[in-house]
């Protein structure tokens, strides 16, 4: 392997960085589950660069990365639904601006 | 391939092994990517139009070279000298880019298919999955034509294509499942080989899922509501022109052309025929000669298929995947996977006759449920009608 | 071997302008529809980071439901939710610099800690035959990790049934709808 082990995790700490940034300062709720795959994407990466330069043997990482990819799809799914109900009720899918539990 | 790559080896010395299979390969995805397009998209367009022709009881193109055999190359050329039009407020980016990735969605389906015997872009583990996988990106190539053409039928025709692909992917996924049990492996050539008979034979009812949903998944008549003329203008393509059209017409037989191959591949035993072996380079030229008269054949079923059939309506489309071809196909994976690992099957033939079997009880559940089904629907509306009396 | 060394990492670099270029825009265009198709870009850099990595199965997978099915299906709600023709918005909050700093603080923490912790990295041996077959995967995945994978199909069906239950339009409800002119 040409890239050690610091690379691909600096490559995955930037990614999970530029996604929380996203989910922090996007107002739109879609924008912010934009992030949160860029975030889910980061600590994938770590999983199998952990697997593939700590236990190459074991299958612990690419056994998690699937999980963690079966939960984003999940996620997508249940959080886009929300979205889309919410903006149905409210005309609206900025998160400030969605701030009342019942009306 | 690897014959091949020796053969260069032995032939001029300085060059390493790893180099030569540089070239080889690079030489191989030139041809896929440049070669392949023009022949594919030349030949098969021809050839729909005689089929369509001689369906439609006319003779057909007869003006350009003998028999029309040059029509392909008078239209590219016209195509080419068409004026490029993008409309005033399209995403240029996006627009400009919808159509490459069309095309390239479709060339990359034939990295993994195995054109001959021991030719193959990249026998890839999960060679299956990757198939469908790279189906997606056609999916994002017509959600962004239809996006950035900012014009309400380019939109309508990306929404009806997102939601007839996604519904066809689902059936296409579990005939392809149906296979790779039978088969016991994923990577396209160990199917290829695990075809002593043809899984058309005795996975028919995978084989027809199969079949209709790729010519859906294609968007070909009588699916071929992503483009419906009489209904909303061209579907995601409308704004586009010269070029940029030329590329997602290529891409269009592309797809079809890897389609037909991987229903090849999966149930009509891919390059497999007498004689054909990786042996020598005769057996080799007789393997994809088999594979390409194969898909010929399919291709033409799908054409004759778009000049008996008329277009059906968008919910009887949507209707027809999840409400017939899913549970179909669903019943079937299971019926397959019970059948294999009853404990009466254990030798070749009785795996042979156990898969086919099943695939005949499968479709019989499915029928049995269907009727059962309308006749309840149709006395529902016998009722509706007696009521209203 | 240096031919190759030098292949993998100018790949690497490629692959890493486009994923973290592709994030950078995600996080920062302020047409939404161009930051979903950025996710694209990024999310297929990562795909070519798990061949690069010799995950050639979680490559496909990544690309087979990222790509095939979650970013589509945020195209598909960006679609739904906002008007087509409706003047570009401001898109970032106004805390947007707090969450700048947060950002940029946490990640110099993560370099720091990173490039400071020693790694127990495996013996050269075990580096350079980290094949996997999808067998053993399979196995894997019904054997010692049957639990988690049930919960995650359970997940599935939950997240399934449950959006579809959000996202239906119910009768009372068609009415506002109706009033809001075409979304969808």
């Amino acid at each position: 392997m040409a890239i050690p082990l610091s690379w691909w995790l600096t490559v995955a700490a930037a990614l999970f960085a530029i996604g929380l940034y996203g989910v922090l300062s996007r107002r739109n709720a879609i924008g912010v589950l934009l992030g949160i795959e860029l975030m889910l994407n980061a600590a994938n990466i770590n999983l199998v660069a952990f697997w593939r330069f700590i236990t190459p043997q074991a299958l612990t990482g690419q056994v998690f990365a699937i999980f963690v990819i079966g939960i984003a799809a999940a996620e997508a799914a249940a959080g886009l639904a929300i979205i889309i109900s919410a903006y149905r009720r409210r005309r609206t899918v900025v998160v400030d601006e969605l701030d009342t539990m019942r009306w | 391939m690897e014959a091949l790559i020796r053969w260069l080896v032995d032939t001029f010395p300085p060059l390493s092994e790893a180099l030569a299979r540089l070239i080889v390969y690079v030489l191989y995805s030139g041809v896929l990517a440049f070669v392949a397009p023009v022949l594919i998209v030349v030949a098969y367009t021809y050839m729909e139009r005689k089929v369509l022709a001689r369906i439609q009881d006319r003779v057909g193109p007869n003006r350009a070279g003998p028999l029309g055999v040059l029509q392909g190359f008078a239209d590219a050329v016209k195509m080419l000298t068409k004026e490029d039009v993008t409309p005033a407020c399209a995403d240029r980016v996006v627009f400009n880019l919808a159509p490459v990735l069309a095309t390239v969605a479709a060339i990359l389906v034939f990295a993994v298919l195995p054109v001959a015997p021991g030719v193959i872009g990249a026998d890839l583990q999960a060679g299956v999955l990757y198939v469908v996988a790279i189906g997606a990106l056609g999916e994002v190539a017509a959600l962004m034509a239809g996006w950035s053409s900012d014009n309400k039928f380019a939109l309508l025709g990306a929404f009806r294509a997102v939601a007839q692909l996604i519904a066809y992917e689902i059936p296409i996924v579990l005939a392809i499942l149906a296979v790779v049990l039978a088969a016991g492996s994923m990577q396209l050539g160990a199917i290829v080989a695990a075809q002593d008979i043809p899984f058309a034979l005795v996975l028919p009812v995978a084989f027809l899922v199969l079949l209709v949903a790729s010519i859906a998944e294609i968007g070909r008549s009588p699916f071929d509501l992503l483009e419906a003329e009489s209904e909303i203008v061209a579907g995601y393509h409308v704004e586009y022109s010269g070029m940029k059209f030329a590329f997602f017409f290529i891409g269009e037989y592309m797809h079809l052309f890897a389609s037909a191959g991987v229903i090849t591949t999966l149930f009509l035993g891919g390059w497999r025929g007498p004689l054909a072996s990786s042996d020598s380079l005769l057996g080799v030229l007789l393997g994809f000669i088999y594979f390409v008269v194969k898909t010929t054949a399919v291709i033409w079923i799908m054409m004759w298929v778009r000049g008996t059939l008329f277009r059906i309506r968008i919910d009887h489309l949507l209707d027809f995947a999840w409400k017939f071809l899913v549970p179909l196909g669903l019943i079937l994976v299971v019926a397959v996977a019970v059948a294999l690992k009853l404990p009466a099957v254990n030798s070749p033939a009785l795996r042979w006759i156990a898969l086919l079997g099943a695939n005949v009880i499968a479709a019989l559940l499915m029928m049995i449920v269907i009727s059962l089904l309308a006749r309840r629907s149709r006395s529902a509306a016998l009722r509706a009608v007696a009521g209203a009396d | 071997m240096a031919i190759e060394q030098a292949l993998q990492i100018f790949v690497f670099v490629i692959l890493t302008l486009m994923t973290l270029g592709g994030g950078l825009a995600v996080v920062t265009s302020r047409n939404l529809f161009h930051a979903a198709l950025s996710l694209i870009l990024s999310l297929a850099g990562v795909v070519g980071y798990y061949v690069l990595l010799d995950a050639g199965f979680l490559a496909i997978v990544q690309l087979l439901i990222y790509i095939g099915a979650i970013s589509i299906l945020i195209l598909f709600s960006i679609m739904l939710t906002r008007g087509l023709m409706t003047p570009r918005q401001v898109q970032r909050n106004e805390q947007w610099w707090i969450a700048a700093l947060v950002v940029f603080l946490t990640f110099v923490v993560l370099i720091v800690a990173l490039w400071q912790m020693v790694w127990p990295i495996a013996d050269d041996e075990a580096l350079r035959t980290p094949n996997v077959a999808i067998s053993q995967l399979g196995e894997a995945l019904v054997g010692p990790y049957a639990i988690p994978f049930e919960i995650i199909s359970v997940l599935l069906l939950v997240a399934l049934v449950g959006a579809i239950v959000l996202a239906r339009e119910t009768e009372n409800n068609q009415g506002s709808h109706a009033e809001a002119g075409s979304s969808e």
